[in-house]
């Protein structure tokens, strides 16, 4: 088994009644993207929370190196990164009080620096404003900004360019590339076409 | 690649809870103001005859206190469930247990600890000897971390429903009935000179079980809640 990969297999998953998709298999190998595409309702979140192993699968299994995630939680949430719906912010914190809270809850890399990562995303002017006078976008900076200073290897990106201007996208899809030039894996969930340097993104079709 | 310890986590969490504190003092002061008021108006309803009063009166502090933790628990994960920030702890490094047992610590510390402060005053309002006041604030000491502890449980089931309140008393209430029975009975026993160390050993067993079982069950309960 190589190492490093993530693996689902014949996933399927049932909200209230309706059955949400069955039977997806991929995986996903260091320096790989992949999109996850679908209708609203499809169940991108979904497929992605069960992927993190925030929710159980109706049928089907999640593997981080052949190994089940929840048999392993510890050595598979050190490679995890998850950005989600929610942008795990405290509106009543300022984004550098968010980001090292954040970033004591992960695994992080060599050489920290939060206001290199504000500057980064854009928000080096309001790093000490509390969240509750961003906007919408600003806010989604923040949580990208926690993605500059993490070590994790596999990034799953629910809907990471919601709210954010044309120049955020193509920031966010320059840290892409550099993430897989390291060896990365990234899924993520968008309505919208992107580019990430020389890298072909294999969609994941939600709608059967 | 560096790894924050667990060490590091719990004073990050501790600190940031402490923060959000002090930037909301309306959390700390409603569920005291309510105790205060509950024991408040009980003279009113009861008479205010004063030897019957000192009978009662750790009865209604007890209760009060109670419904004060009750009313305080609905603060503890219900906006780290919605804004996302329960997730980022769920997938993080840490052992989940250990991350709810510092955040029911803070919290106990914002709501809890102003009930033990306001206690004395309301035992003189409710004519208690000095010996029943002192084995109540004894008694509350011991009692209120387990009352917070237990809450936590329930809290983490019910913090994926809309309105959950009355579920949440529903579940939490008759779990709280031994520690009322103890911490309530021990100041009568104090005020007629009986010794007390059978219920203080009593409430500290529950708190030991509470300390040590709560947190692994609230964990559980928020990985389901998630779900």
């Amino acid at each position: 088994m190589q190492l490093n990969t993530l693996e689902a297999r014949s996933l399927s998953c049932v909200r209230g009644t309706r059955l949400l998709f069955e039977d997806i298999s991929f995986q996903i190998r260091p320096g790989e993207i992949r999109q996850v595409r679908g209708t609203n309702g499809a169940g991108k979140t979904s497929l992605l929370r069960i992927l993190c192993g925030l929710s159980l699968p109706e049928r089907g299994e999640v593997l981080w190196d052949g190994v089940p995630i929840d048999q392993d939680r510890a050595r598979y949430h050190a490679q995890l990164a998850y950005l989600g719906h929610a942008p795990g912010l405290k509106l009543d914190l300022t984004a550098r009080e968010n980001l090292l809270f954040a970033l004591s809850m992960q695994a992080v890399q060599e050489h920290v620096d939060i206001d290199v990562a504000l500057e980064r995303v854009g928000l080096d002017a309001s790093a000490n404003l509390v969240c509750r006078h961003l906007s919408a976008g600003q806010l989604r900076r923040v949580a990208i900004a926690r993605l500059h200073l993490v070590s994790a290897l596999l990034w799953i990106l629910d809907e990471p360019f919601s709210a954010i201007d044309s120049q955020g996208v193509s920031d966010i899809e320059t840290l892409l590339g550099t993430h897989l030039d390291a060896g990365g894996m990234v899924i993520f969930t968008s309505h919208q076409a992107i580019q990430v340097a020389q890298y072909p993104i294999t969609t994941i079709e939600l709608n059967s | 690649m560096m790894v924050p310890t667990l060490g590091n986590a719990l004073v990050a969490l501790v600190r940031r809870d402490i923060r959000l504190v002090v930037r909301h003092r309306s959390e700390i002061a409603n569920p005291v103001l309510f105790f205060i008021i509950v024991v408040a108006l009980f003279p009113f309803g009861v008479g205010s005859d004063p030897t019957q009063l000192a009978l009662i009166g750790s009865g209604i502090v007890w209760v009060a206190a109670l419904l004060a933790t009750l009313l305080a628990l609905e603060g503890l994960f219900r906006s780290d469930f919605e804004d996302g920030t329960l997730e980022q702890m769920v997938l993080g490094l840490h052992p989940l247990s250990a991350l709810v047992l510092s955040k029911v610590f803070v919290h106990w510390c914002a709501t809890g600890l102003p009930l033990l402060i306001a206690a004395p005053l309301l035992g003189i309002l409710l004519n208690m000897s000095l010996a029943g006041q002192l084995t109540l604030l004894a008694a509350l000491a011991l009692g209120t971390p387990t009352l917070s502890l237990i809450g936590a449980v329930g809290m983490a089931l019910t913090v994926g429903v809309k309105r959950g309140g009355l579920l949440l008393t529903l579940l939490v209430l008759p779990l709280y009935v031994p520690v009322l029975i103890f911490g309530a009975s021990v100041v009568l026993a104090a005020e007629a000179g009986l010794p007390t160390a059978g219920h203080f050993y009593a409430l500290g067993a529950m708190a030991v079980l509470a300390l040590s079982l709560a947190p692994l069950a609230t964990s559980a309960a928020l990985r389901i809640s998630l779900n």
